[in-house]
């Protein structure tokens, strides 16, 4: 799960990270009165969840109150539109309004959880403000990096080696050193899958401050993190994605036209690779998992096809502990409530398949049936295309 | 033969007495695995499904002499499960919850080193060695035992594996999901170790998806050390980035664990790659052909 950078600071906070002083506004008043309790020139920063920010119009400096009020007016209710939202773009609905500070060295501080290693790994590098992966390819070894031992933790002699090798020194050091102390352990004890400090600021005075902050969540840990699942942002999510969530569905919206509901994440993804192989676009991944219903199926169905994209279905089931005559009576009760006019087509394997096709065949419905997944996506495709 | 599991593996089922574990140990025991023991805390010297049930790993292994652990039990409490039966001393854990949090496994992975364990999963379908061993929740009929084994990230797609190889007159020695989560236990590289010496395996499908390093590692110990055909596919080749597909390990995350980055590796590895779904069988069969041949 993303959240956005006012709540990363909040969390971070807690765990006594330093951040610049400020608040969130939803409203150009709520933004000059912040500005006024601030007492400085401030930041107006964009609330979205998506990077590049500040290219795309969404932070800038006021220099007082009133101009940071006017910079709030133009910036609410506005699309945002960066490298990392699509070209839809985001409404912004909130603002972050924060004290401006003079900046003498930008640096990059990341955690994230390293799958080789199976081990946290702690990225530093003197290249803040930049876009890490551009430094991981260009310049390698201006990223330090170091491996948390999941029994005694981030030692305190790896926050000093890092902090030498930023090249910091003196008050600056010691106060780099409990700053990632305590990234780190915002970061285990959230259960986060990301926290990215980029830029870390080093102010002229010589204070260390996370200018900006980005965390992502492992969703399977949420259950036991309410205060982080509270900050969940479904305005951020795609409605459709929202909707699918409610029963327990993987679905997630792509760009093509066909529309794909499977069982299995990986048969899902091969379901989409060999649909554009029969020279179709995807128009979602879903996966409608091992333990789904009658009901949470003919839901997957109603959304799939509530996608104005979507010009035909494709329906994959493998039954294992899924059975084939479920789904096909799910599908049914979604396609007549419906009345379900694009064509779709259904290819059931494994168990209860020839009940499975029974059903169908006896709706009365025009199901298309296939045999094994080639035949099912080009015969989709042909429909789609026709 | 076949590897890990065989009709000697004798298997407690953690969870037993709940809807999961119920459902799934009664498969396991149509299906003829030697389920000698359940354990659910509390519920010690019951019977269910007419297996003796356990309040400690433990005590099922001492009275039973179980040797394989299978899992059942809520995300929350599966990583405690395993540590448990790893400690109780079974060769095998093999554990099907989905949902455990990452950091929960970078700990039992932690706890697991150095111990005579071989975990399975989590978020796997199990293993299987038709006609001699099932524990997971795969569909037995699909299987027939044969010469091909089949190591994979997914769960339905290795029913498609399997049941192209079998439409091709193959059967499966072993087929081991490996989970599609970002922390498993055994990954593809101890796997193929293991079918390198299983002599009654030909060959080995290697089924991957976005996300991490583990096929590109595995594509290098192939080029080194791996004599039997492999042919390989992997899932998400439409995938967008950033975005988690279903499998908490399956994202492509900094630009890195692309499908094509590693249909490339596995390649340059000497696999065949099946780049369509479709044809995991068909190019099995080329591919067995080809060594005939030459």
């Amino acid at each position: 799960m993303k959240i956005h950078e006012f709540q990363a600071k909040s969390i971070l906070a807690r765990f006594g990270v330093r951040i610049p002083r400020g608040e969130v506004a939803t409203t150009p008043a709520e933004a000059r009165a912040i500005a006024e309790k601030i007492g400085s020139r401030v930041v107006v920063k964009a609330q979205i969840h998506a990077g590049g920010r500040g290219k795309g119009g969404g932070v800038k400096l006021a220099a007082n109150p009133a101009e940071a009020e006017k910079l709030a007016k133009a910036m609410l209710g506005m699309t945002l539109v960066t490298h990392q939202t699509g070209p839809e773009g985001k409404v912004v609905k909130r603002v972050l309004i924060e004290e401006a500070l003079d900046i003498a060295r930008e640096l990059y501080l990341g955690i994230v959880i390293d799958r080789a290693r199976e081990a946290a790994v702690i990225m530093a590098s003197t290249e803040g403000g930049v876009e890490i992966e551009k430094v991981a390819a260009e310049t390698p070894d201006l990223i330090f990096k170091e491996y948390v031992d999941p029994g005694t933790g981030f030692a305190a002699f790896q926050a000093r080696r890092l902090a030498f090798k930023l090249g910091l020194s003196g008050e600056t050091f010691k106060q780099a050193v409990k700053f990632l102390a305590a990234l780190y352990k915002a970061f285990e004890a959230t259960d986060a899958s990301l926290a990215e400090i980029n830029p870390l600021l080093i102010t002229r005075g010589g204070d260390v401050l996370a200018l900006d902050a980005k965390m992502n969540f492992d969703d399977n840990a949420l259950a036991r993190h309410p205060d982080i699942l509270a900050m969940r942002d479904l305005g951020e999510e795609s409605p459709l994605e929202v909707e699918a969530s409610k029963f327990n569905l993987n679905y997630i919206k792509l760009d093509g036209n066909v529309g794909c509901m499977v069982n299995g994440a990986g048969l899902a993804m091969a379901t989409m690779d060999i649909i554009k192989y029969a020279g179709g676009m995807p128009a979602n991944f879903l996966d409608v998992g091992g333990g789904v219903t009658e009901e949470a199926v003919t839901n997957a169905f109603k959304i799939l096809v509530a996608d104005k994209d979507v010009k035909g279905a494709l329906i994959n089931i493998f039954g294992g502990i899924v059975r084939c005559d479920m789904i096909a009576s799910g599908v049914i009760k979604a396609a007549r409530e419906l009345g379900t006019k694009i064509p779709v087509v259904i290819r059931l394997e494994g168990t209860n398949v020839e009940l499975g096709k029974k059903l169908l065949a006896e709706s009365g419905l025009d199901f298309h049936s296939a045999d094994g997944m080639r035949d099912a996506a080009e015969k989709i495709v042909m429909l789609v295309n026709r | 033969m076949s590897i890990l599991a065989d009709e000697n593996t004798r298997v407690v089922v953690l969870g037993i007495t709940g809807g999961e574990g119920t459902f799934h140990a009664t498969r396991m025991l149509e299906y003829g695995t030697k389920v000698v023991a359940g354990m659910t805390p509390g519920k010690g010297g019951q019977k269910h499904l007419g297996v003796p049930v356990f309040n400690t790993v433990a005590d099922a292994v001492k009275e039973t002499g179980a040797d394989a652990a299978a899992i059942f039990v809520p995300p929350f409490a599966a990583a405690d499960a395993i540590m448990e039966a790893a400690e109780a001393g079974v060769g095998l854990v093999v554990c099907i919850t989905e949902g455990i949090p990452t950091f929960d496994m970078i700990k039992v992975k932690t706890f697991l080193h150095g111990k005579p364990v071989s975990l399975i999963g989590p978020n796997t379908p199990g293993i299987i060695s038709p006609g001699k061993c099932k524990i997971g929740i795969m569909p037995g009929p699909i299987h027939k035992a044969g010469t091909i084994g089949i190591i994979s990230r997914s769960g339905t797609l290795t029913y498609e594996a399997v049941q192209q190889t079998s439409k091709q007159g193959y059967g499966q020695s072993t087929a081991v999901g490996i989970g599609g989560d970002p922390i498993v236990g055994l990954k593809y590289i101890e796997l193929l170790k293991l079918f390198k010496n299983d002599k009654d395996t030909e060959a080995v499908i290697l089924i991957g998806e976005i996300g991490g390093t583990a096929e590109d590692e595995a594509a290098a110990y192939i080029k080194k050390e791996f004599p039997k055909p492999v042919v390989g596919f992997i899932a998400g080749q439409t995938a967008p980035p950033g975005r988690r597909m279903g499998h908490a390990g399956a994202i492509i995350a900094g630009g890195k664990g692309t499908a094509q980055e590693k249909m490339d590796a596995l390649r340059a590895g000497g696999v065949h790659v099946a780049v369509s779904p479709a044809d995991i069988g068909a190019t099995l069969k080329a591919a067995l052909k080809s060594v005939t041949v030459t």
